[in-house]
């Protein structure tokens, strides 16, 4: 267990430093110079390379980077170019925003897409799981910046339920900010709410016809049970490795919500700070982004363990050799491929 | 039964104070599509900046009135001498920083000597060049000696980047902007709006307003909902221009069309081969349709433009009508070029939406005349590193938005690489000419010069689509300077 922990962190480790070396190499290859951007079109040469060194631009290339690295380990991220102030206030300001409409989008969606999973795939082929799939379906096609504009000419524009967009800041009271977060957090929520209720679905109906369930049924529990606290169970492990792949896209790839709401959110500021060229904000963001995906992916892979006492009983022997996440999936379609061979040749008995 | 009376009186009470509250509103949420990268104007080029600080925070010797005059601001009057290059401004007494520190002769010479210093940063350097000395000659009066007479050294006193900041607040005005102006910044939430409250020890005509705040809206498609839902009460220049149909035939808003001091031109790269040959030149104005540019690039609110001027200015020339829409006029130019089966070119178009817009148009209107356009959409950042300070292009769409920066296409090594010595020494004379009518007259040169000689094919002024409360009065029309003055806004009831 000790070995393979540490064998995680080194790959994580790995990963970080890899990933810092190219993020720094993509922005130096971009074109384009922020102190002529912030100078604009009548400044000289002269005052450029001024900027330029006060910048610390002029620096060769690699004692950039292992200055800006150092900063890194020691948690000193540098200051922005364009706001002039240190960036981990600027990301502490956006994170207050990000985190909160990620976790709220993300609990709506848990909430409809479970149920609705659920739903279909114990009706699964009647009108219910139909009709349930075809919204699903709807979901996953309308374009969720159309959706909430829709949302906000609804309640916004004619109900005056709620702030069309902007974010008072949480000095304003929770209430307040929960407000502005719950018109964005819905057309968040429910495109990804239509992925996760599709593979709830599909996972489920796989798990609904292994024998146990029939066993389990056989023995007298109501259908009820068995779909609650058996089958749900053992369907989790796609549906959670769905949603860590969510959580991480909510934390910065809601841009295009961003806008319509104009919040000032992580995905806003990543945005801006590429086309203002302020490297040190955008290097020190995506790393910011790579620690918090490899620690969701841990998160995950841990909770598989929960939900799967299998995994639990012997961690290192069944996950060694599989990168995370991979090993359980792997499982169940093999365990999957074997019962419907084996369905087809009972069939043809 | 006391107790029913005693509520009936709190709710007419209570009702009374909510209309009386409404009716002295005296705040308002204006919205904006950029977010200045800090507040210091003698330190950005973003217009932004000047924006929202100019005349609200900072306040220069000058100021540009909404019709584009120069009006009196910190210097309450001056004095020029005979030869036209000694300036005595008189300083108003009694003026304060938002900080608490006095205004002084002393603040005045620091600020320009700060942004003609070799190191400054100023964006608008050129604006102080002809500056030789600043002596404060007592605490209300300073003395500039110019190395010439310079006939628009008072409007260039009056610009953004010219405002006078605080001797010992300069440094910090990035984050914490200290004026002289009407509003100080009360607070900066980063991404999300900047908030000015009334300055309570302004020298001059206190704001109306008590409260500003300029909420940043980046999405047009956001913007007629915010308006819609009284979140915003004020678009000084609305992004969304395919829905101002929506707010137009809606009584609560007005919407005013005005002007900017944005040239929106088609640049050539004078230099590159065959753009060199006048011929080739003739050839683009003649090809190009600007109404139909204006109607895909802004619209159809854009005021053609013949030259490199904008139609609301003093001394403005028509003429739109040296280069016609004429298809077979330009095969014929082609002809005379030696290109008469076309030629192949690129165009750099930067994120606007006039430039990716009228690209287009520009791309299929030359298709007539046998030119193939690339189109290569840019980033600015890319815009201003490859086409305005290397030089890499062939065409490409941008809007000159400066005031009076007819003489950019006499600098050296500008990025139109435009170089002719009849308009150099124009530029040259209406430099050192002070006197109002030779002015007008040698601008009209210039822009003659430009029109027949096609150093860029001039498209439209840039519009500015005001859209605001009915209610809100005292909101500028035009841009002759790109700032929201709020001195004079108020709500009418």
């Amino acid at each position: 267990m000790t070995a393979y922990l540490l064998k995680r962190i080194i790959i994580a480790a790995l990963t970080l430093v890899l990933a810092s070396m190219v993020v720094f190499a993509v922005m130096e290859i971009l074109p384009g110079d922020p102190a002529r951007l912030m100078l604009g079109m009548n400044a000289s040469a002269d005052q450029i390379e001024v900027l330029r060194n006060q910048m610390g631009l002029n620096a060769p290339l690699v004692l950039r980077y292992l200055h800006w690295a150092a900063g890194l380990l020691s948690l000193d991220f540098g200051r922005s170019y364009t706001y002039s102030v240190p960036v981990v206030d600027l990301v502490r300001e956006r994170i207050a925003v990000s985190l909160p409409l990620a976790l709220i989008a993300l609990a709506l969606s848990t909430i409809i897409a479970i149920p609705v999973g659920v739903f279909s795939a114990s009706r699964q082929g009647r009108a219910g799981d139909t009709l349930a799939m075809g919204a699903a379906q709807l979901g996953v096609a309308v374009p969720n910046f159309w959706f909430a504009l829709m949302l906000i000419y609804l309640f916004a524009v004619w109900l005056h339920l709620v702030p069309a967009g902007g974010f008072p800041g949480w000095s304003a009271g929770i209430w307040a900010a929960l407000k502005s977060l719950l018109l964005p957090a819905v057309a968040l929520a429910l495109p990804q709410a239509a992925i996760l209720a599709r593979v709830a679905r599909s996972a489920l109906i796989e798990v609904l016809n292994e024998d146990y369930i029939r066993t389990a049924r056989a023995k007298g529990l109501p259908y009820r049970a068995v779909l609650w606290r058996h089958a749900l169970r053992n369907a989790m492990i796609p549906v959670l490795t769905i949603l860590g792949l969510q959580f991480a896209f909510l934390l910065a790839g809601t841009i295009i919500i961003e806008n319509v709401f104009y919040l000032p959110g992580l995905g806003r500021l990543i945005f801006q700070a590429i086309t203002q060229r302020d490297l040190i904000v955008v290097e020190s963001i995506v790393m910011l982004l790579v620690t918090a995906v490899i620690l969701i992916n841990l998160l995950v892979d841990f909770s598989y363990a929960i939900v799967d006492p299998r995994l639990r009983a012997i961690p290192g022997k069944v996950r060694s050799g599989f990168p995370s996440g991979i090993a359980p999936k792997q499982i169940l379609r093999a365990v999957q491929r074997f019962r419907e061979t084996r369905n087809r040749s009972r069939g043809r008995q | 039964m006391k107790l029913w009376k005693t509520i009936l009186a709190a709710a007419v009470l209570s009702l009374a104070a909510a209309t009386s509250a409404f009716a002295a509103r005296t705040d308002l949420t204006l919205g904006i599509v950029l977010e200045p990268p800090h507040l210091d104007p003698t330190a950005g080029a973003a217009a932004a900046i000047g924006e929202i600080t100019y005349a609200n925070v900072f306040e220069g010797l000058t100021r540009i009135d909404e019709k584009g005059q120069v009006q009196p601001a910190l210097a309450e009057s001056w004095t020029v001498s005979d030869d036209g290059k000694v300036y005595a401004f008189k300083l108003h007494s009694g003026v304060k920083f938002h900080d608490g520190s006095a205004f002084s002769a002393d603040d005045v010479k620091f600020s320009l000597d700060r942004a003609r210093a070799k190191d400054s940063l100023n964006p608008q350097k050129p604006l102080f060049a002809h500056i030789t000395d600043v002596a404060t000659v007592d605490p209300a009066t300073v003395k500039v000696t110019l190395d010439g007479p310079q006939g628009n050294f008072l409007d260039d006193m009056g610009q953004v980047a010219a405002v006078i900041v605080g001797k010992g607040s300069a440094d910090g005005n990035k984050d914490k902007p200290i004026g002289t102006g009407p509003f100080k910044l009360d607070h900066w939430a980063k991404g999300s709006e900047i908030t000015l409250v009334k300055n309570p020890d302004y020298w001059g005509t206190p704001a109306a307003l008590d409260k500003a705040t300029f909420r940043i809206v980046p999405d047009a498609a956001a913007a007629v909902p915010a308006l819609l839902s009284g979140d915003i009460q004020a678009f000084a220049n609305m992004p969304a221009q395919d829905a101002l149909s929506q707010v137009q035939s809606d009584p609560r808003f007005s919407v005013v069309i005005g002007s900017t001091e944005g040239e929106t031109i088609l640049s050539i790269n004078n230099k590159k081969p065959p753009f060199d040959k006048l011929a080739v030149r003739q050839a683009l104005a003649s090809a190009i349709d600007r109404s139909a540019i204006i109607d895909a690039a802004s619209n159809g609110l854009g005021k053609p433009i013949g030259s490199h001027f904008s139609p609301g200015d003093a001394g403005y020339v028509d003429l739109t009508g040296v280069y016609p829409h004429d298809i077979d006029k330009a095969k014929q130019y082609l002809k005379e070029a030696g290109l008469e089966n076309g030629f192949s070119a690129t165009i750099k178009l930067p994120p606007v939406p006039y430039a990716r817009d009228g690209g287009q148009v520009i791309q299929s209107q030359l298709k007539d005349i046998g030119v193939n356009l690339q189109i290569i959409p840019v980033e600015w950042a890319e815009w201003l590193s490859q086409v305005f300070t290397n030089k890499d292009y062939d065409l490409t769409i941008v809007s000159h938005v400066e005031p009076n920066d007819i003489d950019i296409y006499s600098r050296p090594g500008y990025y139109f690489q435009y170089d002719n010595p009849k308009f150099n020494d124009l530029i040259k004379e209406l430099d050192t000419t002070v006197d109002k009518d030779k002015r007008l007259e040698l601008l009209g040169e210039a822009q003659k010069i430009l029109a027949h000689d096609v150093p860029a094919v001039y498209l439209f002024e840039l519009p500015k689509i005001g859209v605001w409360d009915a209610k809100l009065q005292g909101m500028w029309t035009n841009w002759p300077i790109e700032a929201d003055d709020l001195t004079k806004v108020k709500w009418s009831e």
